[in-house]
């Protein structure tokens, strides 16, 4: 598996760790309640499919990526940084 | 049809002719008291249990694809009783009791080896760890012996001593640990629950589960609805897509962790060894393959097969503790789907709607407790009740932070477990 960081370019996945969903992006508020937060830390769509996913270059420039994925077949189908995911 | 000395005997004279089908292939009905969603090992022990212990026989199994042909023939047979955590450590420990008087209760041999687990230590805090650990097991009335290196060496002469890395302190020993023949695991449980009258309906996806005012109906699938007043999803790998199915998001995600088997090879690792700091274990098949395997490939994956980094990983691991073993060539690999919950454990529970029972999230633990989780998950829908070597296991304890059961204080990330 390849990801493209969109600073270095395309990388052996051995340089990024991998973090879970991309929803760890919508960071509920302090006092969300209970159920924000359970959706939040534990719950996952966990599609057998497209998914997106929030990596970290830790090998290369250190940016948090947001990669479209297919959980099926592996494939890489785009990849965002997670500044401009989240704004 | 009994197994038995006799009868093998009598059938290798008879050109074995007198064998017959292990578990009959039925239509479904239309109704049944309760459907299992999934026929793997833990959906057919769940029957089984149902069947022998609460005379509950008016009981369909559905599988999407074949008997056997799931995580329970994609794991590397490993049956231990090694937890530390009240919840996890009575739970294994009442499911290892369950392994050593499972081939005379199902009268087929699953060939469960008690040969032992090691679980090698390389420093004087894992050692605290491991001791702390083996006096858990003790208290619960399991097994537990610590080895210094001398007594390591005797017992594991093939190791390599010289590691600077992780040089070798000991191990822990659980002699009652050891393997058994998956295959023959599902085969013995199908075997078992269809003489006592379950359904094993093979081929037949549940593709929807009915629920009206609040309570569980039936299924829909590929072979036509099926009412029933009870449901139980035991689909671990797939567990997420059928709760969907009840309008309900687990604490799960989905992995692929990788294992892999060498060429038959002359007897020569007794015991199943664990290389924690290597992420790596081993043990050898009654057929002489080195089976073994290491961590997961730590992204989110349906795919039943990894890539090559982790490959990388555990043969540099597995030649780096035993250099021997750098000669012996891989015959095959393969992938196994696992639920990651976010400490650990598994969730054995009802659900928020009437009927319908959960089983699922059990890492990379679901093998050798595929006898307790049916037993408890049985008389769980029997009896509305918490077994009690099962009452920990809830799907509550995320939401509400009471009773987390993470056995080596990873945090929530799924994958971490």
């Amino acid at each position: 598996m390849r990801i493209t960081c969109p600073h270095c370019g395309e990388r052996d996945r051995r340089e990024f760790y991998y973090r879970g969903a991309a929803t760890d992006l919508e960071r509920p508020a302090p006092d969300a309640g209970e159920e924000a937060w359970d959706n939040f830390v534990f719950l996952r769509e966990n599609p057998a499919g497209e998914t997106r996913d929030l990596w970290y270059h830790e090998g290369g420039c250190g940016a948090w990526i947001v990669v479209a994925r297919n959980t099926v077949t592996h494939e890489v189908l785009g990849t965002q940084l997670a500044s401009e995911a989240r704004s | 049809m009994r197994f038995s000395g006799f009868r093998v005997f009598k059938e290798g004279l008879t050109g074995n002719k007198g064998w017959t089908p292990h578990w009959r292939d039925p239509e479904p009905k239309s109704e049944y008291d309760i459907i299992i969603i999934g026929g793997g090992g833990h959906g057919l022990s769940t029957a089984y249990y149902l069947a022998k212990e609460h005379g509950l026989t008016n009981v369909a199994v559905l599988e999407k694809g074949y008997i056997g042909g799931g995580s329970i023939g994609r794991n590397t047979t490993i049956v231990r009783a090694n937890y530390f955590l009240q919840g996890n450590s009575e739970f294994y420990s009442h499911s290892l009791k369950l392994w050593e008087g499972l081939e005379e209760d199902l009268n087929y041999n699953v060939m469960h080896s008690q040969r032992g687990i090691i679980n090698l230590f390389h420093s004087d805090g894992q050692r605290d760890a491991a001791a702390r650990r083996g006096n858990m097991m003790i208290s619960q009335g399991d097994d537990a012996i610590l080895l210094g290196r001398d007594e390591l060496r005797k017992m594991l002469p093939y190791l390599n001593f010289d590691d600077l890395r992780f040089p070798l302190y000991g191990g822990l020993y659980h002699p009652r640990g050891g393997t058994a023949r998956h295959d023959a695991v599902a085969w013995g449980f199908a075997r078992g629950a269809d003489q006592r009258g379950v359904d094993l309906i093979q081929n037949c996806e549940v593709i929807g589960i009915d629920i009206e005012n609040g309570a569980v109906r039936g299924v829909q699938t590929t072979r036509g609805p099926i009412r029933a007043k009870k449901v139980a999803m035991v689909a671990a790998g797939r567990s997420g897509q059928v709760a969907a199915m009840a309008g309900m998001r687990l604490p799960i995600e989905s992995h692929v962790l990788q294992a892999f088997v060498t060429e038959g090879l002359k007897p020569c690792i007794d015991h199943v060894v664990t290389f924690g700091m290597g992420h790596f274990y081993i043990s050898q098949s009654d057929k002489g393959g080195l089976v073994f395997g290491g961590d997961l490939d730590f992204y989110a994956s349906y795919a039943a097969r990894g890539n090559l980094p982790t490959v990388e990983n555990v043969m540099e691991a597995g030649v780096a503790l035993m250099p021997m073993i750098g000669k012996a060539k891989v015959l095959r690999s393969w992938g196994g789907i696992m639920d990651m919950s976010p400490d650990g454990s598994p969730i054995i529970d009802k659900t928020h709607i009437d009927g319908l029972f959960l089983n699922c999230g059990w890492n990379y633990g679901g093998f050798k407790a595929v006898p307790g989780s049916g037993n408890v998950f049985a008389h769980l829908i029997a009896t509305g009740r918490y077994h009690e070597n099962a009452t920990k296991f809830r799907l509550d304890r995320f939401r509400t932070g009471r009773g987390v059961m993470d056995e080596e204080g990873k945090g929530s990330q799924h994958n971490l477990h």
